[in-house]
C-alpha cells in the first residue's frame, strides 16, 4: 500500500504542479481554438453582410437633372389633334437632346455632343413621350422636366468615380483665351501640388522602364549564352532605350519647376471661373495651358473669383469625362440636381440599362415560381409522409422509397435541372423560361425536404394519442388524419417554410432550364417567360456596368429581407404552437 | 381551355359529394346508425371516382392526342417534302400552328396555309373531343358510384383504401424522381459515349476539355473530352473548402457543445444557422466582388501572381458556406454522447480538454467523418459560387492561385451556351451523371460509416 506522505509528496511535487499547468494550457488552448472558430465564422458573417450593405446603399437613390425643355407644337402634334397615338410618334430623343444643348450652347463637336448626350438616361426621354401622351396639354409649352440621370452621372454624383477636390487658390489669375483654348497664369504657386504628383509619377515610369531593362538584359544574357548575337544585339539595343528613357524621365523629375504633361492617365486639373471652365493640358507651377468648357475671354481674376479643383482618379480609369464632370457641377451649382430615393428599383422591370433595372419583375417571378413550388410540393409532401410514417410496412418496396427519399435530400440542385430539362421541358412540353416550369423543378427538389420535416414531426407525436383514437373505433386513416396530421402541423409548417425559404434562394437548377432570359415585362401568369430575385442577382452581378454592382446588393438584400420573413415565420411557428410531448 | 375542363371535373365531383350524401342520408330512412358508412364517406367515394376518372382521361387524352397529332402531321408534311430535314419540318408545323392560332408565322406558303387549316380542324376535334370524353367519363363513373349507395354499402372502407392508395403514389414520386433523372442522365450519357466510340477511358482520363471545339456529323473527337481537368479543379476547391470549414466548424460544434455558455449558445448557433441560410447565389458575388480582389491584392503585394478567377477564394468562400453545415451536425452528435460517459472521465480526474479529446470525440467520430463526407459532398455539386468565382477554362494545374474550372461550371457553360442544345446536352449530361453518381456514392458511405461504427448507448 502507498502511504499517503508518499501520495502527497506526487501531488505537491514541482513535475506534478508542472504537469497540472500542461494540462491546463492544453484545455485553455482547446477553448481558445472553439473562440477563435466561432469569432472567424462571425467574421466571416459579418465581412459577407457589410460588403453586400455597402454597395447597396448606391442602388436606393437615384438623381434628376431639371431642364426646360420645349415641345414644339409643329414638331410633335402639327394639327392639335391631341390624339396620344400621334403625339407618341414624335422624336422625345432629339427634344432631350435639344434641351441639352440649350443648356450648354457652348458644347460644338460631335464627340463632345455624345459625352454631353451621356448625361442622362436614354429611358428620360420615354418618360417625356409618356407625360406628352398623358396629358396633350402640355404641347406646345415649355416645361421644366425632370430628366433621370445616367448610371455614370449618377455615379458621379454619389462620389463613386472620386471626388473634385478644391485646392488653394491664393494667387490672382491672368487669362489669355484664344477661343477654344487658353493660357491661365497666377501670380502664386497654386498648381505646385500636382507638380510634386506629377514628379513622382516621372519617378515611377523611370522605375518601371529600368525593370524592363533588367528583364531585357536577362534574355541578352540567355541568348549570348545560346550564341545567339543577333537577337542578343536587338536585346542590348532595347537595354541602352529603355535605360536611356528611364535617365531621361529621372532627370525631369529631378528638375525643379518646367511645365509638364497632362493627358488621361494623369490626374486631371481643372480651373473654374464661374460658369467657365479651363481644363488644363499642360502645367507648370504657377500656371498652365487648356482646353476652355465654355465661353473665355482675357481676363485677370482675382482671389476668390476663381478656383482649382483637381480629380486625382486619371480620366482614362473612370467612364465620366471631364467634360461630363463640368458640365454636371454646372448643373449642380444651378441647383436643377436632385437626388431622390429609388421607387423605380422596386416597381420596374430588368433593363440593360442600370439606372432603369429595376426587381420587380422578377419579384413577381419568384412570386409565381414559389406558388406553383408550393402547390405541389407541400400536399404529395405531405401525403407521402403521412404513408411513410403511420402506414408503410416493412417491405422492400417501402425500404426502396425511404432510401431514395434520403438519397433525393443530397442531390446536387443542378442535377434536378437537367432533370427539368430533360423530362419536363423536353418530354412534357412544359413552356421554357416560365414558372411553371421552374415551380416543378423547384417542387421536385423541396419534396424530399419537407418530406422528412413531416415525418420527423409526426414521429414526434406519442403513440398513446394513435391507440386512443383506434381504441375509441377510429380507422388507421381516420387517426391519421383526425389527430396525427393537426397535431403535428406546426412542425410539418415550419419544414415546409424552410424548404421553400431555400427554393427562394435556389439558382442553378432555374438556369438550367432557361429562367436566365433577359426579360423586361412582368410575368403574368405561371407560363409567361419570367426570371426569379437570385437569377437576377446572377445575371446583374455578370453586368460589366459599374451601377449594376449596387443593383445586385440591393436585389441581395431585397432577396434576404424575404428570407429573413420567411424564416422568422417558421422560428415564430415553431416557438408559438410546437408542443413537447 | 383544358385547364377549365379540369376545374370542371372538379366542379362536377363536388356536386356528385353532395348528391351522394344526400342520397345516403335518405337510403339511411331517417336513422343515420342505419348506415355502415357516414354519408360523408358515401359522398367522398363517389367524389373520387368522378374525379380520378376524369382527371386521368383529361391528362392522357391531352398528352397522347397531342403527340399523335404532331407525329401526323410531320410525316404528312415529310409526304410532300420528302427531302426536306427535321428542323425544317418542325419549322413548318409550327408555322402552321402560329397561323391557325392567329399569330405571326416566319413565313407564309401554300404548304403552310394548307397544313393550318387541317391543323387547326384536327386541333379543334381533339380539345372538344377530350372536353367531352373526359367530363363525360368523370359523370358515368359517378353516376355509377351513386348506384351503389345503400345502407349496407362499406363506403368508408373504400373510400379509405382509395385515399391509401393516392398517399402511397405520392410516395413513389420520389421514385419516380429517382427514376427520372436516372433515365435522362443515362440517355444522354451513352449518347456522348456512342459519339466518341464508347472510349469511356478517354473521357476519365483524358487530360484536354474542350468537348465542343472538335464536333462533326455528331462525332466528338475523343481526344478532347477528357475530364481530368475538371475532376482536378473540382477537388482542388472542395480541398480548400474542407481545410476551411472542417477546422472551424469542428472546433465551433466542440467549443459550443462542451464549453460555451447558455448565453454563448444563444447566440453563436443562430449566427451559424444564418451562414447556412444564405442563398448560394449571394456567396457567389461575395466570393466574385470582394473575396478575389482581396486575394489578387494581398497576393501581388506578396509579390505572386494570382489569377482573378483564383481556385482559392471560391474555395475559400465555398468553406464558408459548409460551416454550419460541418458544425450543426458535429454537434448534434457530440451532444448525442451521453452525458455518463463524461462524468465518468471527470470522475477519474481528466480535465474538460482531455475529456473531449480521449472520451468525446472517439465517441463521436462516426458521426463527425460522415458530416465531413457530407460536406465534401455539398461542395462537389455546389454549383453558383464556382460559376460566380472560378475559371471557365479546364486548366490542369496544382496552384491554387491559378484560374480552375469545376464539373458543376462546365454543365452550365454547356448548357447555357451558344451551341445547339443537342450536341451541347451529350457532355454536360454526362458530368451529370458522373456527379450524381459521386454525391450518391458519399452519402451512401456516410450512412454506411455511421451505421458500422456508431455506438449504441442506450
Amino acid at each position: 500500500m502507498v502511504s499517503m506522505t508518499e501520495l502527497s509528496k506526487i501531488h505537491n511535487s514541482p513535475e506534478s504542479a508542472a504537469r497540472l499547468k500542461k494540462r491546463r494550457a492544453a484545455e485553455w488552448r482547446l477553448k481558445a481554438y472553439g473562440i477563435l472558430a466561432i469569432v472567424l465564422a462571425g467574421a466571416a458573417l459579418i465581412t459577407l453582410m457589410w460588403s453586400v450593405v455597402s454597395k447597396a446603399s448606391g442602388a436606393f437613390t437615384e438623381s434628376y437633372i431639371s431642364l426646360p425643355v420645349y415641345l414644339e407644337a409643329d414638331e410633335i402634334d402639327p394639327d392639335n389633334t391631341g390624339d396620344p397615338t400621334i403625339i407618341g410618334r414624335a422624336n422625345y430623343g432629339g427634344l432631350s437632346k435639344d434641351a441639352l444643348k440649350a443648356a450648354f450652347p457652348f458644347v460644338k463637336s460631335r464627340g463632345d455632343k455624345r459625352e454631353m448626350y451621356d448625361i442622362i438616361s436614354g429611358g428620360a426621354a420615354f418618360e417625356l413621350r409618356e407625360l406628352a401622351m398623358t396629358t396633350p396639354s402640355v404641347v406646345g409649352q415649355t416645361l421644366d422636366f425632370r430628366f433621370l440621370a445616367s448610371d455614370i452621372a449618377d455615379l458621379y454624383l454619389k462620389g463613386s468615380y472620386g471626388e473634385l477636390i478644391e485646392q488653394n487658390a491664393g494667387g490672382n489669375l491672368t487669362v489669355e483665351s484664344s477661343g477654344k483654348t487658353a493660357v491661365v497664369n497666377s501670380s502664386a504657386a497654386d498648381f505646385a501640388f500636382v507638380m510634386a504628383r506629377l514628379k513622382e509619377d516621372l519617378r515611377g515610369k523611370a522605375a518601371f522602364n529600368r525593370d524592363q531593362a533588367a528583364l531585357q538584359e536577362n534574355g541578352r544574357a540567355v541568348f549570348v549564352e545560346r550564341g545567339d548575337l543577333v537577337e542578343a544585339a536587338k536585346r542590348e539595343a532595347e537595354r541602352d532605350r529603355l535605360i536611356a528613357l528611364a535617365i531621361e524621365l529621372e532627370a525631369r523629375a529631378a528638375q525643379d519647376g518646367g511645365t509638364e504633361v497632362l493627358d488621361k492617365s494623369s490626374p486631371s486639373v481643372l480651373v473654374r471661373m464661374g460658369e467657365t471652365w479651363v481644363k488644363l493640358t499642360a502645367v507648370s507651377a504657377t500656371g498652365g495651358e487648356g482646353d476652355v468648357i465654355g465661353t473665355l475671354r482675357n481676363v485677370k481674376l482675382a482671389t476668390g473669383d476663381w478656383q482649382v479643383y483637381s480629380q486625382d482618379l486619371p480620366e482614362a480609369s473612370r467612364k465620366v469625362s471631364d467634360l461630363q464632370i463640368v458640365l454636371i457641377e454646372n448643373l449642380r451649382s444651378a441647383g436643377v440636381v436632385e437626388t431622390v430615393f429609388n421607387t423605380r428599383f422596386f416597381t420596374a422591370g430588368d433593363s440593360r440599362e442600370p439606372e432603369l433595372a429595376g426587381i420587380w419583375g422578377a419579384a413577381v417571378g419568384s412570386f409565381w415560381t414559389m406558388l406553383v413550388t408550393i402547390l405541389l410540393a407541400f400536399p404529395i409532401g405531405v401525403m407521402a409522409a403521412v404513408y411513410l410514417e403511420e402506414f408503410a410496412k416493412k417491405n422492400l418496396m417501402n425500404t426502396f422509397i425511404e432510401v431514395n427519399i434520403n438519397n433525393l435530400a443530397a442531390v446536387p440542385s443542378i442535377v434536378y435541372g437537367l432533370l427539368g430539362l430533360a423530362v419536363f421541358l423536353g418530354f412534357f412540353g412544359v413552356p421554357r423560361s416560365a414558372p411553371l416550369a421552374g415551380g416543378i423543378v423547384l417542387a421536385v427538389m423541396t419534396l424530399p425536404t419537407i418530406i422528412i420535416a413531416s415525418r420527423a414531426a409526426m414521429a414526434a407525436v406519442p403513440p398513446s394519442i394513435r391507440d386512443a383514437a383506434l381504441g375509441i373505433g377510429a380507422s388507421k386513416l381516420q387517426t391519421a388524419f383526425h389527430h396525427v396530421l393537426p397535431l403535428s402541423m406546426p412542425g410539418i409548417l415550419t419544414g415546409t417554410i424552410i424548404g421553400m425559404a431555400r427554393a427562394l434562394g435556389e439558382t442553378a437548377p432555374l438556369i438550367m432550364i432557361g429562367m436566365v432570359a433577359f426579360i423586361v415585362d412582368v410575368p403574368t401568369g405561371i407560363t409567361d417567360s419570367a426570371t426569379v430575385l437570385p437569377v437576377q442577382i446572377y445575371r446583374w452581378s455578370d453586368f460589366p456596368e459599374r451601377a449594376f454592382e449596387a443593383r445586385t446588393s440591393a436585389a441581395i438584400l431585397v432577396l434576404l429581407v424575404f428570407l429573413v420573413l420567411m424564416n422568422g415565420l417558421a422560428v415564430f411557428l415553431r416557438k408559438r404552437f410546437e408542443r413537447r410531448w | 381551355m383544358l385547364a377549365l375542363t379540369a376545374l370542371l371535373i372538379v366542379g362536377l365531383a363536388i356536386g356528385f359529394f353532395i348528391l351522394s350524401r344526400a342520397k345516403a342520408i335518405s337510403a339511411s330512412q331517417g336513422v343515420l346508425a342505419n348506415l355502415h358508412s357516414r354519408p360523408s364517406y358515401h359522398g367522398t367515394y363517389v367524389m373520387l371516382w368522378a374525379m380520378i376518372v376524369g382527371l386521368a382521361l383529361l391528362l392522357a387524352l391531352a398528352l397522347g392526342w397531342n403527340a399523335y397529332l404532331h407525329a401526323k402531321f410531320i410525316a404528312d408534311i415529310r409526304a410532300v417534302l420528302p427531302d426536306a430535314r427535321d428542323i425544317q419540318i418542325n419549322l413548318v408545323l409550327s408555322d402552321a400552328m402560329a397561323i391557325a392560332a392567329g399569330q405571326v408565322s416566319s413565313k407564309i406558303d401554300p404548304l403552310r396555309e394548307a397544313t393550318a387549316v387541317s391543323f387547326a380542324r384536327a386541333d379543334a376535334v381533339r380539345i372538344w373531343a377530350t372536353v367531352a370524353i373526359s367530363l363525360g367519363g368523370a359523370f358515368i363513373a359517378g353516376v355509377v358510384g351513386m348506384r351503389n349507395i345503400s345502407a349496407d354499402w362499406r363506403a368508408r372502407n373504400r373510400s379509405e383504401r382509395i385515399i391509401r392508395g393516392i398517399l402511397w403514389a405520392s410516395a413513389a414520386v420520389a421514385v419516380l424522381t429517382t427514376l427520372g433523372i436516372v433515365l435522362s442522365l443515362i440517355f444522354e450519357t451513352f449518347n456522348f459515349f456512342a459519339s466518341i466510340g464508347w472510349r469511356v477511358d478517354k473521357f476519365l482520363f483524358g487530360t484536354r476539355w474542350s468537348p465542343l471545339s472538335g464536333v462533326h456529323d455528331g462525332q466528338m473527337d475523343m481526344d478532347k473530352v477528357g475530364a481530368v481537368p475538371l475532376f482536378a479543379g473540382t477537388l482542388m476547391i472542395t480541398g480548400i473548402a474542407m481545410l476551411v470549414a472542417v477546422p472551424i466548424g469542428l472546433f465551433a460544434a466542440i467549443y459550443l457543445s462542451d464549453f460555451a455558455s447558455p448565453k454563448v449558445r444563444a447566440w453563436a448557433k443562430p449566427m451559424l444557422e444564418v451562414l447556412a441560410g444564405i442563398p448560394t447565389v449571394v456567396y457567389g458575388f461575395f466570393a466574385a466582388i470582394t473575396v478575389a480582389p482581396f486575394i489578387r491584392n494581398t497576393g501581388e503585394a506578396l509579390g505572386l501572381s494570382v489569377a482573378s478567377e483564383s481556385a482559392l477564394a471560391a474555395g475559400i468562400v465555398m468553406g464558408i458556406m459548409i460551416i454550419p453545415f460541418i458544425s450543426s451536425l458535429s454537434d448534434d452528435v457530440i451532444n448525442a454522447v451521453p452525458q455518463s460517459l463524461r462524468d465518468g472521465s471527470y470522475g477519474l480526474g481528466a480535465t474538460k480538454a482531455e475529456t473531449i479529446r480521449q472520451v468525446v470525440l472517439p465517441a463521436a467520430l462516426p458521426g463527425i467523418v460522415s458530416a465531413v463526407l457530407l460536406g465534401v459532398s455539398r461542395a462537389i455539386g455546389e454549383t453558383m459560387i464556382v460559376v460566380m468565382a472560378a475559371g471557365q477554362g479546364a486548366n490542369l494545374t496544382a496552384n491554387p492561385l491559378e484560374a480552375v474550372t469545376t464539373v458543376t461550371v462546365q454543365i452550365v457553360m454547356l448548357i447555357t451556351g451558344d451551341t445547339e442544345a443537342s450536341t451541347a446536352a451529350g457532355p454536360a449530361f454526362t458530368l451529370a451523371f458522373t456527379l450524381f453518381c459521386i454525391t450518391l456514392a458519399l452519402n451512401i458511405l456516410a450512412l454506411r460509416f455511421v451505421r458500422k461504427y456508431r455506438e449504441k448507448y442506450d
